[in-house]
């Protein structure tokens, strides 16, 4: 692996992005994107995740037995997410309470368990952790600017701060309600994978089949 | 896959490391070793952190009490505006205040677990299983010190879990000022609404009884009949049973098992 540091952790973040590109990590995307300080936390807290199990997954790969080696990486993720919450409860209640189940369900995040597969099995530790925190930022910019539009136009704040000052505050603006439901996640980031397509096309897929041209009668 | 191949392995650990990853032996051992390490990880961090997360609930659900008595503001210090409050021990069954147990330190949840503090419900409609004897009462006194509002604690089974929460009654003791949940797990965005300001402000002036003092109290979905406005709220959306949850739990503390005989001592002015 002639990987440079640069590249392990800026390749993700734009030429193989998880949810640009690989499309995974979706769920969490949609569920705490409402607004930018729970996005902020969950995107740190799934950067640190990621890091860190293929970090330490790596640290022991010669010695996990391949017939148990997903529930092996399972244990060291769920563990390093149990962390994650028990720091999050203790230090930022306020924040934990919104983020309720979905730092429980980190566990469960594809993009963690595919670099411990894909990446951490097959290389040195701080390559792998490398990995792991460029992928987790890869994850973080695009949840940040889910959460960038999702609260400035569904609240007219970002941050909590008032940018747009809404019609029910006595502003002008008149906030897109439907942004504030998780729904509304999925067409932005449709948005940002067409934009992220549209820059590097090299990004878009081959077509699987190719519809056959009609016949002229 | 090992990188560096030992020459002739020494010793029993030696030779234990050597062996193909694969090898029933290895396996065993990978398996426990990783769960005894992972589970002492995850013990030593959640006993370390124990206190801090526990000071963490208790202003939260002090916090609870001013918002619910509509006292709290944004950056006050939660626990000196607490001062604001009373505390009381109220004994359930006579609506009368107790002091035998005394109120620091007591936890009226842990105190319903308690055989001797407790009872088992036979009508248990709230999905509690067990009702303490005693709770706390909080007290907010206006200016000239005559008794505003009372917080009292209620809980009771949603869909998923137990919803924790506080109602605060007017001195009247009929009038609803505030009811809202410091603590559940049911369904974002769907039960977990319960927390939705604008769900929760619908509690705001609601009766418990009618003139006759029936409980008429309800959470349900569609249009009040005219006799029930004062008493209906608008179940939540796409949780119907978080709502008939709320609805058995409002209904069970405010009834004759919960806290009527003490809310009849309010209507008297019996206080």
């Amino acid at each position: 692996m002639a990987q440079t540091t640069r590249d392990l952790l800026v390749d993700p973040m734009v030429d193989n992005n998880p949810i640009t590109l690989q499309v995974l990590g979706i769920c969490s995307a949609l569920a705490v994107t409402s607004s930018l300080t729970v996005s902020a936390v969950m995107a740190l807290a799934v950067t640190l995740v990621t890091g860190f199990s293929g970090f330490f997954i790596s640290c022991i790969r010669n010695q996990i037995p391949s017939s148990i080696r997903i529930i092996v990486q399972m244990v060291i993720i769920a563990s390093l997410v149990i962390l994650v919450d028990q720091v999050l409860k203790a230090f930022a209640y306020e924040i934990s309470k919104t983020l309720s189940v979905f730092v429980g369900l980190i566990i469960t995040n594809c993009i963690v368990m595919g670099r411990a597969e894909a990446f951490a099995m097959k290389n040195p530790p701080v390559a792998s952790f490398l990995d792991g925190i460029g992928n987790g930022l890869g994850y973080s910019l695009i949840l940040l600017m889910v959460g960038f539009f999702r609260e400035l136009f569904g609240a007219g704040t970002l941050f909590g701060i008032t940018v747009l000052p809404t019609v029910n505050n006595g502003g002008w603006y008149v906030p897109n309600g439907m942004l504030l439901l998780p729904p509304s996640a999925f067409f932005v980031i449709g948005l940002i994978i067409w934009a992220f397509r549209a820059w590097k096309p090299e990004q878009v897929e081959k077509r699987e089949y190719k519809i056959q041209e009609a016949e002229a009668h | 896959m090992s990188d560096v191949q030992p020459t002739a392995p020494k010793g029993p650990i030696g030779r234990f490391l050597a062996l193909p990853p694969d090898s029933t032996p290895k396996t065993i051992f990978v398996a426990v070793a990783l769960c005894l390490f992972c589970s002492m990880i995850v013990s030593v961090a959640a006993v370390s952190l124990r206190p801090v997360q526990d000071a963490n609930s208790l202003v939260d659900k002090r916090k609870n009490i001013l918002q619910v008595a509509g006292i709290y503001e944004d950056g006050i210090n939660v626990n000196e505006a607490f001062g604001a409050f009373e505390q009381r021990i109220l004994e359930v069954s006579t609506g009368e205040f107790s002091d035998e147990i005394s109120v620091e330190g007591f936890d009226d949840i842990q105190s319903a677990s308690d055989p001797e503090l407790s009872r088992e419900l036979t009508n248990d409609i709230a999905g509690i299983g067990r009702q303490p004897n005693f709770v706390t009462a909080y007290l907010l006194k206006d200016e000239a010190g005559e008794l505003d509002k009372v917080v009292l604690p209620l809980w009771g089974y949603g869909l998923w879990s137990t919803l924790y929460g506080f109602v605060a009654i007017e001195e009247d003791g009929n009038e609803i000022y505030g009811l809202q949940f410091y603590d559940h797990g049911e369904t974002p965005g769907l039960g977990a609404e319960v927390d939705n300001p604008n769900w929760k402000s619908q509690w705001q002036g609601k009766k418990l009884t009618d003139s006759t003092g029936e409980l008429r109290i309800t959470v349900a979905k569609g249009n009040p009949s005219a006799d029930m406005i004062d008493h209906h709220i608008d179940a939540l959306a796409g949780a119907t049973l978080t709502s008939v949850g709320v609805d058995n739990l409002v209904k069970f503390w405010m009834g004759e098992q919960g806290y009527a005989p003490f809310l009849v001592k309010l209507q008297q002015g019996g206080l």
